[in-house]
């Protein structure tokens, strides 16, 4: 994924000279081939996301579209104000791209688990958030990327991962996409977490349990309208993410509901990471299942609520 | 110095806006008031009449809180009329407290929060580079702002990309709000900082406008470096019972009384 993404910087940057790329202190070799054709728009700027950030502005402001680049803790906690004020407030098309959203860098402990940035770049006024599922979503989200007016938070994930979305789903920044339509249960899910589903999906479909699958790869702006159709129309939502339950994806469809149809947000039960930092390293795997976040989670938890219902 | 025309002109019309709410950052408005001045008269490219022209020179108060004499300059020189002074810190005003970018023509970028405004002129000067345009970028950066670490990440970028387009003001007045900047976090020595970080750097009398015409007519001071300017000043310069006075950096609920004493200094 984090390959597509920044390959597509490449290509982006030989046909339209308003694309930059911005790094920090990024793995050896990173965009070599940019680095070599277009020097004078690749930069790599050091361990200074305050800086990037604010530097990133600068050339928004002068019109280009710069894609900066680092781990997604250092991508938004460090530099949070320079994010709130020199891009969101200025509203400038600048694109994160943030390595290791969620849990991906497990072995590295919690200085490098991005467990809050979905809910942090989502309350910025003016920034979009992108999580793509797989590496073939990202290419077709990043040839939308270029001319969206604001900035963007992309949010990548290990990297490898079952690629599950087709072309003919397409890629609309802000329309959510129904990887299989619901029948008593609707998973709604973002990044990765909805391969989980998909197979949690699966798993009830063999036990004659229909579920849907709701992919927000957009989880701001909120696809309000796809969630007004299909809301009333199942007996509960399970959301997933990889992502602490407080302020993401979950809490994201909680305030729809609160603004919209009030009455739909009993149905809505929240699966994610617990309010609190991570005690063991291991894997990525090993610490969501430390959390309950697992197929047989999704599927136990999905039973219960519609046999409540 | 500061008893030139052009400057009690400047100061006039800051005391003016201040007169409206009875508040605002008098302290960090008066010490840049020469400053500016030269740099409006006598080296910023600029087309006030056309304030997004390609080739301006860029000019960010990345002390935002000094705004009161960017908008008073900004006026005084035509980018918007003189009378909307009169409307700053009103809830449909253009000018807060904090100047930001969109809002008011000449403004070049949003500040207010300390130690963003070099960053991004660093990324206005590297995208003059890349456009192979010609025009300058000049951040006057506040003492205490230079307490925040972002202002020498910039400043390390800026020489690492030899940005001799690229030139920082600092209004060195020594005091920031809570005390003296020695006392709360001392810059010294603040010149060789600069050279270390690989500017060319000179001091001058922040308020000398003949002393800081003639600096800025050598800019850039090495063609291979950014350059750093230590301006030394002193903080609300111009109105005597304000200058060098910590409670003066910001100051609301003005009586009449205060604000006439205020123009009197200017007599």
């Amino acid at each position: 994924m984090r390959k597509v993404c920044l390959d597509s910087v490449h290509q982006f940057a030989k046909v339209d000279d308003r694309i930059v790329f911005i790094g920090s202190d990024l793995g050896h070799g990173v965009l070599e081939g940019m680095k070599n054709e277009i020097p004078e728009r690749f930069f790599m700027e050091g361990i200074s996301e305050q800086h990037v950030i604010g530097m990133a502005a600068g050339l928004a402001m002068e019109g280009f579209i710069p894609y900066v680049n680092t781990i997604a803790t250092f991508l938004t906690r460090r530099c949070y104000e320079q994010v709130a004020l020199d891009l969101c407030l200025q509203n400038l098309p600048v694109r994160l791209i943030a390595n290791g959203g969620g849990v991906v860098y497990a072995p590295l402990g919690p200085t490098h688990l991005a467990i809050e940035d979905i809910a942090i770049m989502r309350v910025l006024p003016h920034m979009t958030v992108v999580a793509p599922c797989d590496a073939d979503e990202m290419r077709r989200f990043m040839s939308k990327s270029v001319d969206w007016p604001h900035p963007i938070y992309i949010r990548l994930a290990k990297g490898g991962d079952a690629v599950v979305s087709k072309e003919e789903y397409g890629f609309e920044i802000g329309k959510a996409i129904m990887l299989c339509n619901p029948g008593e249960g609707l998973f709604v899910t973002t990044g990765t977490m909805t391969q989980l589903a998909l197979r949690a999906a699966t798993q009830l479909e063999n036990e004659g349990i229909s579920c849907g699958v709701l992919h927000v790869h957009t989880v701001k702006p909120l696809d309000y309208s796809i969630l007004a159709h299909w809301l009333p129309k199942v007996g509960h939502v399970v959301t997933v993410e990889e992502h602490t339950r407080i302020g993401g994806l979950g809490s994201a469809v909680l305030e729809f509901c609160n603004d919209e149809m009030p009455e739909q947000a009993v149905k809505i039960t929240r699966i994610g990471i617990p309010d609190r930092f991570a005690e063991q390293y291991g894997s990525q795997n090993s610490l969501l299942a430390h959390w309950g976040i697992t197929t047989d989670s999704l599927c136990d938890t999905m039973r219960k609520q519609l046999q409540k219902a | 110095m500061g008893s030139d025309l052009p400057s009690k002109v400047i100061r006039r019309l800051i005391i003016n806006m201040i007169e409206v709410e009875k508040r605002g950052h008098i302290g960090p408005a008066m010490s840049l008031v020469e400053m500016l001045h030269v740099l409006y008269d006598t080296f910023l490219r600029y087309r006030a009449d056309e304030p997004l022209w390609l080739d301006r020179d860029r000019l960010i108060l990345s002390k935002g809180h000094g705004c009161l004499a960017l908008y008073a300059i900004l006026a005084h020189k035509g980018f918007f009329p003189l009378n909307e002074l009169a409307t700053f810190g009103k809830a449909n005003s253009r000018m807060g407290g904090h100047p930001e970018w969109g809002k008011v023509p000449g403004v070049e970028a949003s500040t207010g929060a300390l130690g963003h405004g070099l960053p991004i002129g660093v990324g206005m000067a590297l995208a003059c580079r890349i456009r192979k345009q010609n025009y300058r970028v000049v951040v006057i950066t506040g003492d205490g702002e230079l307490n925040e670490g972002s202002m020498w990440e910039a400043a390390m970028s800026a020489a690492k990309h030899k940005l001799s387009n690229l030139t920082v003001l600092v209004d060195y007045n020594k005091l920031q709000a809570y005390g003296s900047t020695s006392e709360v976090l001392d810059l010294e020595p603040l010149a060789d900082k600069w050279r270390s970080f690989g500017f060319a750097v000179e001091e001058v009398d922040g308020h000398d406008v003949i002393a800081l015409g003639s600096l800025m007519s050598r800019l850039p001071l090495d063609p291979q470096k950014p350059t750093a300017v230590i301006c030394h000043t002193i903080k609300g310069k111009g109105i005597h019972f304000a200058e060098g006075a910590a409670e003066w950096h910001h100051k609301s609920g003005l009586s009449a009384e205060e604000i006439a004493a205020m123009y009197s200094c200017l007599d």
